[in-house]
Formats: structure tokens, sequence, C-alpha cells
């Protein structure tokens, strides 16, 4: 039995349905990823899961207790608030005791748990501090001290770090990983940002119209995403679309009006439909000046795709080129930049070969 | 263009002149000349607070004060308190039956003139037979102003964050005590605004309460308004002035409470 069983839940607000029928397991000690588009319903079944929004329809069982129709007060969740929500009328001190006051904790275990948290987030000397006497970054410390100080069996975080910098982003991204690994506690955020998804989780599921579109760890949601969609939701894709003209022991052949036949590896599960798409990453594609040598040797097909440069942009870790190819359609290439001086470094207006291997396509129903 | 405008030409300090003196010259007029010494109103005899003396003197007119005073301190009380009801209905309650018709109705007092409110409440006290004087007078303003303090009230609670709430019944508090220990601190100085201005109100007023006040409980504008009907005594001079000077502290604390409350919602967000 797993600690959170969200069973075919539904929202609808008017005729707009937020939630369609959504089923979901989360295991005990995870860190869950809810990810998609604005729109998409994940605020709507975090709001769920929190109790300020009650299902149309469907079970939420939190440790074999269906919770879908309980008062947030009397949930053993938390929520931590896109905007924080802290009370600007107390102090860091009685923000992160607020919770505990309620919970009729005595005095003492309020001020060590208190004084717990605030050495768990780093903000000793802030206690007396109102909120609008902190950075944002330090408001962001206080709202996530303030939910973990009930200890919650599930915490929910709403875009916890949307309203940071970048760089601070990142470090309380390690933070809050680090932090959750510790307490042993259950996460669930939501975000639109699948970097931040991908960093933290370690399960995601995207959703998309108010539905579980997939459900997967980082590496297979970016390698094997179940439809097109996902794919181009989540980082760059090149896509091509044709049709299957040949099948051989795993090696399919597809004919593309825009790169001529590709060989792709089939992988699990095999392809049925005949008018498909091949996919491939970016950074999979490489760029050289002349052709690579043949398949002979080689243990796999590799795709070789003939165009100009038109486009370069140097990022700093990597450089992104844009290719055109002779039929019009662009191929997006990122390779990493490994030598502080690059002799190689491909100019607009260059000729060059575009090739990828089969093994690194993917295909998709269209 | 755009530098020249926000610059005081001497048009515009003309015409800011104009219109400041415009507003406040008979105002200093009247102020002027409650310190005057002479008992005619238009010639100046000297300074003195003799007017003054005079009116601590006239138990009358200090009886119409005490009853001002003290209709405008219940009324406002009982406006803020239903006022603040209100604003909390309309502002946090669910989309009920009959919202708009609710909230349209609230702010009827706002544009309605104020012979109208008064003979209909002069009507309706004849019509339940209630004796006239301070309760009457007092439930007419509360009914004058209690519109105001929703007003002022409910946009500030428009203004809070909902997640505050939403944030504290997820730290344990029923929906009752989320306001309680929320919200409420928060729009404290609004409804502090909002008792300010109920009270001055009440104190300004005399269309309603001449119509709803009964023998030998004159309201002080009631008062002097019907000594100046017999020709004005330089000691009507001295009441403004003392009127005028409490009206000023009011409205300068209901604007710093409302200052505080504003500054205060914006330090609610986030950054």
């Amino acid at each position: 039995m797993p600690l959170l069983r969200i069973e075919g839940v539904a929202k609808s607000f008017g005729n707009f349905r937020a939630v369609d029928k959504l089923s979901l397991d989360i295991r005990a000690g995870e860190f869950f990823a809810l990810l998609g588009p604005s729109g998409c319903g994940k605020t709507t079944l975090l709001r769920m899961l929190a109790g300020f929004e009650t299902p149309d329809e469907g079970r939420i069982l939190l440790g074999g207790n269906d919770i879908a129709q309980v008062l947030p007060h009397e949930r053993p969740v938390n929520m931590m608030f896109q905007n924080y929500a802290l009370f600007p009328h107390l102090s860091v001190r009685d923000n992160i005791a607020f919770g505990l006051k309620r919970a009729g904790m005595a005095r003492k275990d309020i001020a060590t748990r208190v004084a717990e948290m605030v050495a768990l987030v780093k903000l000793e000397g802030l206690e007396k501090r109102k909120p609008d006497q902190l950075s944002g970054g330090q408001r962001q410390r206080v709202a996530l001290a303030r939910s973990l100080a009930r200890r919650p069996q599930v915490l929910l975080l709403d875009e916890p770090l949307a309203a940071l910098d970048k760089k601070l982003r990142e470090s309380t991204q390690g933070e809050l990983m680090e932090l959750q690994r510790r307490l042993g506690m259950t996460f669930i955020i939501v975000t639109h940002d699948q970097e931040e998804a991908m960093t933290m989780a370690g399960r995601i599921g995207v959703m998309d119209a108010g539905r579980l579109v997939q459900v997967a760890t980082p590496r297979n949601l970016y390698e094997a995403p179940a439809s097109r969609w996902i794919a181009e939701f989540v980082g760059d894709i090149n896509l091509f679309n044709g049709q299957v003209t040949a099948r051989d022991r795993g090696r399919l052949t597809v004919s593309t009006t825009e790169a001529g036949a590709l060989a792709v590896s089939e992988l699990w599960p095999p392809v049925t439909k005949e008018v498909v798409s091949v996919a491939i990453r970016p950074e999979k594609v490489k760029l050289s000046r002349r052709a690579p040598a043949t398949d002979a040797g080689a243990s796999q097909a590799i795709n070789r795709l003939e165009g100009v440069v038109i486009d370069v942009n140097y990022l700093g870790g990597i450089t992104s080129y844009r290719v055109k190819l002779e039929s019009g359609a662009v191929v997006r290439s990122s390779m990493a930049n490994t030598a502080r001086l690059d002799v190689d470094a491909y100019l607009a207006g260059q000729r060059v070969v575009a090739w990828f291997t089969a093994d690194d396509c993917l295909v998709l129903e269209q | 263009m755009a530098r020249a405008a926000t610059r005081l030409t001497r048009f515009n300090m003309t015409s800011l002149a104009a219109g400041l003196a415009f507003l406040y010259l008979p105002i200093v007029i009247l102020v002027i000349y409650s310190f005057n010494a002479s008992r005619l109103v238009t010639v100046w005899g000297g300074w003195s607070l003799r007017w003054y003396h005079e009116f601590f003197n006239d138990r009358a007119m200090l009886d119409a004060a005490w009853m001002s005073l003290s209709v405008a301190a219940v009324s406002a009380t009982l406006a803020t308190l239903l006022g603040t009801l209100a604003a909390v209905g309309l502002a946090r309650g669910e989309r009920f039956r009959g919202r708009a018709l609710f909230s349209g109705m609230l702010y009827s007092p706002l544009v309605m003139p104020e012979v109208i409110s008064g003979l209909s409440l002069l009507l309706l006290f004849v019509a339940l037979n209630a004796e006239r004087g301070f309760w009457t007078v007092t439930i007419a303003h509360t009914t004058l102003t209690m519109c105001f303090v929703t007003v002022v009230v409910q946009s500030r609670l428009t203004a809070l964050d909902r997640s505050l709430e939403e944030a504290a019944m997820d730290l344990g508090c029923d929906p009752v005590r989320a306001f309680l220990m929320v919200t409420l601190p928060l729009i404290v100085p609004a409804i502090v605004a909002g008792w300010m201005l109920a009270f001055t109100l009440s104190l300004d007023d005399v269309v309603i309460a001449s119509f709803t006040t009964g023998p030998g409980s004159a309201t002080l504008p009631i008062r002097i308004y019907s000594e100046v009907r017999l020709g004005v005594k330089p000691e009507i001079n001295a009441i403004c002035t003392l009127v005028i000077a409490m009206i000023a502290v009011v409205i300068v604390i209901a604007s710093f409470a409302s200052k505080l409350s504003s500054s205060q919602a914006e330090s609610a967000a986030p950054l």
C-alpha cells in the first residue's frame, strides 16, 4: 500500500474540467514532482491534497484513510505556498510556531521545535524579524520551516522556487533535496519548470488538460517520452514525420519528406503504427565537416543529413546550432564546449553533416 | 512637455492658490473671527477667548455637543460592527444568491439624497411609534455610515492575499480561528479608519438628524443651525472652530491608519 493513493479524482470549475479522473500512487519518502504547463490542473490537484478544494469524485487515501472530504486543518499534510503566505503581522519565530500552537504543543516543546526548524533552514539570528524585513530567499526559508514544523506526513510545495532568481533557485533545489533525504519525508512539488522537476524529483508525473500523461523517472521521461506532446514539452527535440517502410530485426526504416530515409532502432514497446514521427534530441545530433565513417565497422546505423549552419548560439557550457537541410527543414544540434579554445567551432554559412545513431532516435506516434 | 508638467509653473501656482483659497478662506475667516473680542460678527475688536468661555458656560450648547458626540460614538461603533460583517460576507463569502443585489443595496446610501433617507426613516419611526431622540438618531446614522465602513473594509479584504487564510487553515486553524488570528489583525487599520469616517460623518450630519431627532435632543449641528437663524453669534464661530479641530484630528488619524493598512498589504506580498 502506498502512502498516498489518488483514485479517479475529478474536479470541475463550472464547465472547465480541471482534473479529469486522475489516479496516482505516491510512496512514503518519495520526492514526487507534478509537471505541466499552466492550466493543466496540477495546482488544483495539489489543492485537493491540501484540502482547499474538494474533489467532485474519486478518493484520496492517505495511509489507507479517505481524506477527500476532510477539512484542511484536520489533515496531516502541510503546504508551502507559492507566494509563501507568511503572516505579515507575526515574527519569523511566531510564523514557524503558528502551527505548533494550534496543535496544542507544550510551550517548551514549541521553543525547542522552532529552534530546530530555524537551524534546519539556517535562519539563526533572524527569529525576531517580520517578513517584510527579510529577503526573498529568507522568506522562502521561513515558509519552508513553517510548513515542516508540524512534521506532516506529506509536504506539498506549490512552485516553491518560482520567486527566486536563478542562482538562488539552484542552490535551494539542492538544499530541498538534502532536507527531504535527511527527514525522510514525502514531498510533492508542483512546478512548470522541467529542469527543476528533473533536478529534484525521483519521479515526475506530467500533466496535460487535467490528466496524468506519463509518470516516470527523469531519465525515462527525457529519453523515452510516452508521446510526441511529452517529447516536445520536456526539453528540446527534432521531429521528422514519416512512414515506416521497412522492418528488419529491430531496425526500422522510416522514410521522411524532410530528412529522407532514417534508420531507427525499435525499442519496447514495438511500433504498431505506420505513420510515425522520428524524434532526436539536439545533444545527440553531432556535426562534422565530412561524413563520418560508414556503417561498416560501426556497431549501429548512422543517419547523415547534409546541410548548412544557419545559426550559432554560444551558451557557455554548450553551443547550439541550427542546420538547414536541403529539404528546408531545420535540425538543431547542441554540442558541449569541452575545450576552451575550440578551433573546430562551426560558423554560420558552413556546410556540415549532421549525424546521429539509430539507437538515439525515438519513434513516436504522430 | 512631461518635465514642464511636473514643475510648478506660475499658472499652476496661481490656480493652486485660487483653489485652496476657494476651499479654505471661509474656514480661515471663521476661525479667526472665533477669537474676535467684538460682539458684532463682522467687526474686528481684537483677540480674545471670550466666545470659547461663553460656549463652555452655555448649558444648552454643551448638551447638544454631548448629544452629538455620543450619537457619533455609538453609531460609529454599531456601523463598524455591521459594516465589517457585511464586508467580510461580500469579500469572503461564497457567491450566494442575491449577492449583487445585496452589495448594490449596501451602497445605495452613498448616493441616496439625505432628505429621502431622513424622510423614510422618519416615516418608519412614526409607524413603529418609536419615541424620537437619541436612539432614533443613532440608528439613522448607523444606516447612513455603515456603507462607508463596508467600502473601506471590503477594499482592504480584497487586497489581502487569500492564501494567508489558507495557510492558517493548513496550519491547524478552523475557518473562524483563521479569520480571527490572521485576517482580523491585518484589517484592523481599515476597521479603525472606517470607524473614524463613520464618526465624522455622524458629527457632520444635519439633514438626517433633523428628521429623526425629537424635542430636547438636538444634536450640535441642529442647535447651531437654529441659533444661526436668529442671527450669527460669535459663540457659533468658536464652536465651529472646535468641531473643525476635532474632525481634522480624526481625519489625520484615519489617513494614518489606512496608510499603515496599505503598507502592511504590500509587505504581505512575496517580494
